[in-house]
This record gives structure tokens, C-alpha cells and sequence, in this order.
């Protein structure tokens, strides 16, 4: 019998929530037995995505909303970060190793190469003024 | 996070998950104490990190500033694999080694 699940969970924006982000989407994955590795991945895009929603799609006000649902079909995790944030006005260009927006702060315009790094595919649909969506995909070794 | 001084080195002993929260502290924490203990150099212990995204490298990146306008260098020591993973991904590499143990990078940095 094919295994699938889904799972949901929302959270106001705000920065103690990127751990608990982190540590939710870890308990769901366990149920597939992934590897130390694999974890590891899931847990570094998903913390990169849910940190963009909040310190650049809500700009840092802590009573947006970040959804996140994840579901898995055998061995394959889809993930989707969403805010209804300030959105993107070049995607293209945001995606760019380095490019950054926050000057002022410590920012290394990593987030997207990593969540590339670490899963198979990663969509971006963003709107100016409307918010962003990040999907993500990747199947488990074994 | 522990703190101590090796000649003009300030030791960092990082500890937990470094991520965009808990950075604001770390980011406090290292200035406060390069600053007050009139340090050049930075050394930062990684054993005791057990996750790091890509707001750590933002974090270091600033960390190298802060040496450099002392006149001192950063470096690393003691870095997981998975870690070691970003710090590749990013150029920090050029800017700090990670280093096999606290005895070469205090040998390297002096
Ligand atoms: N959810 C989002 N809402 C609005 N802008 C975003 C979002 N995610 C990313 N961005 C934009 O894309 C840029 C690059 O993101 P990223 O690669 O994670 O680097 P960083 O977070 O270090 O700036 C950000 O600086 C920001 O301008
Ligand atoms: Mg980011």
C-alpha cells in the first residue's frame, strides 16, 4: 500500500517560530525514516523559507501568518512555505546567489541557493502586495 | 555560549542552533566581549552546534568585520560536516579557515 500523509500548521510571524517550524516538520518527516542527512536538509530549506516570510514578507511586524503544509506520497515530501506578506517583485532576481534586500542587516543572500541545495525542486510564486509561495520537493533515498 | 581569552584571541564556544532568532543574542553576546576584553582575533568553537542556515553566514560575515576593523582575524574550529556544507556553499571560506583544532588556528591566527 502506497504511505501518504498530509499535515498543516500556521504561526504568527515571529522569529522563535523558525525553531519550532523546524522541529514540527522534523516530527512529521520522521514517520518515512529518513536519514540523519535528509533530515538535516528538510530542516535547513524549510528554516530558510519560514525565515524569508517573516523577516522579509512581513518586514519583521510579528502578527502576519506563515502556513506551512507538507504532505508525502511513498517517499516523496512536498513542502509549501506561505505568507501573505509584501511579496517579491523579481523573483528571477531574488533567486540569485548573494542578492540580498537587507542591506543594513547581516543578511548573506544564501536562502534560495540553500533551499536548492538541499531538495530537488523549489518554486517561487510571489506577487508585489499580495504575498509568497514557496514549494519545495524531495524524495527520500531508500 | 562560553567566552574566554587565549592571548589576544577571544574563544567563542557557540552552542544549540544558530538561526535568524537566536543570532540577535550571539551577535550581542560576541561584540559585548570582543569589545570589553580588547580582543583581536575571534575564534569560534562550532563542537556543540547542532544546526546552522544560512543566517549564521550573515552572522560571521559581520563577525569578520568587526576583527578586521580591530586589525584581527577570524577563525573556526571543531565544524560538523553538515555545517561545513554552507560554509562552502557561501564565500566566508575566504574570509575565515576552518581549522582542525584550537591549537593550529591559535598557531595560524597569531
Ligand atoms: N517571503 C518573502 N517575501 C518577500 N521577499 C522575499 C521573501 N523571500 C525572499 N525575499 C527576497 O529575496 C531576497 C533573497 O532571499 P534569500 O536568498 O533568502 O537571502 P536573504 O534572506 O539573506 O536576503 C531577500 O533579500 C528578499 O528581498
Ligand atoms: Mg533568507
Amino acid at each position: 500500500m502506497p504511505k501518504r500523509n498530509e499535515m498543516q500548521i500556521q504561526f504568527l510571524s515571529q522569529s522563535v517560530n523558525e525553531a519550532f517550524a523546524r522541529v514540527a516538520i522534523s516530527a512529521f518527516i520522521t514517520q518515512l525514516d529518513p536519514t540523519v542527512e535528509e533530515l538535516y536538509d528538510i530542516k535547513m530549506a524549510v528554516s530558510e523559507a519560514v525565515t524569508n516570510a517573516i523577516i522579509h514578507g512581513y518586514e519583521d511586524k510579528e502578527d502576519g501568518i506563515v502556513a506551512i503544509k507538507c504532505g508525502y506520497q511513498d517517499k516523496v515530501i512536498d513542502i509549501t512555505i506561505i505568507d501573505e506578506g509584501k511579496g517579491i517583485k523579481s523573483v528571477e532576481e531574488a533567486m540569485q546567489p548573494l542578492y540580498t534586500t537587507s542591506l543594513e542587516e547581516e543578511r548573506a543572500g544564501l536562502g534560495f541557493t540553500v533551499m536548492q541545495e538541499m531538495m530537488d525542486e523549489v518554486e517561487v510564486c510571489s506577487h508585489p502586495g499580495l504575498g509568497t509561495t514557496v514549494k519545495m520537493k524531495k524524495s527520500l533515498e531508500k | 555560549m562560553e567566552f574566554y581569552m587565549l592571548d589576544s584571541t577571544l574563544v567563542v564556544a557557540l552552542m544549540g542552533e544558530i538561526d535568524h532568532h537566536t543570532c540577535v543574542a550571539i551577535r550581542q553576546a560576541v561584540d559585548r566581549n570582543y569589545q570589553k576584553k580588547r580582543a583581536k582575533n575571534l575564534l569560534f568553537d562550532f563542537e556543540k552546534v547542532t544546526f546552522m542556515d544560512s543566517s549564521g553566514i550573515g552572522m560571521l560575515m559581520g563577525r569578520y568585520r568587526l576583527a578586521a576593523i580591530g586589525g584581527g582575524r577570524i577563525g573556526l574550529y571543531n565544524v560538523p560536516k553538515d555545517i561545513e556544507r554552507i560554509l562552502k556553499m557561501s564565500n566566508v571560506c575566504k574570509l575565515m579557515k576552518a581549522y582542525s583544532n584550537k591549537q593550529e588556528a591559535l598557531k595560524e591566527l597569531a
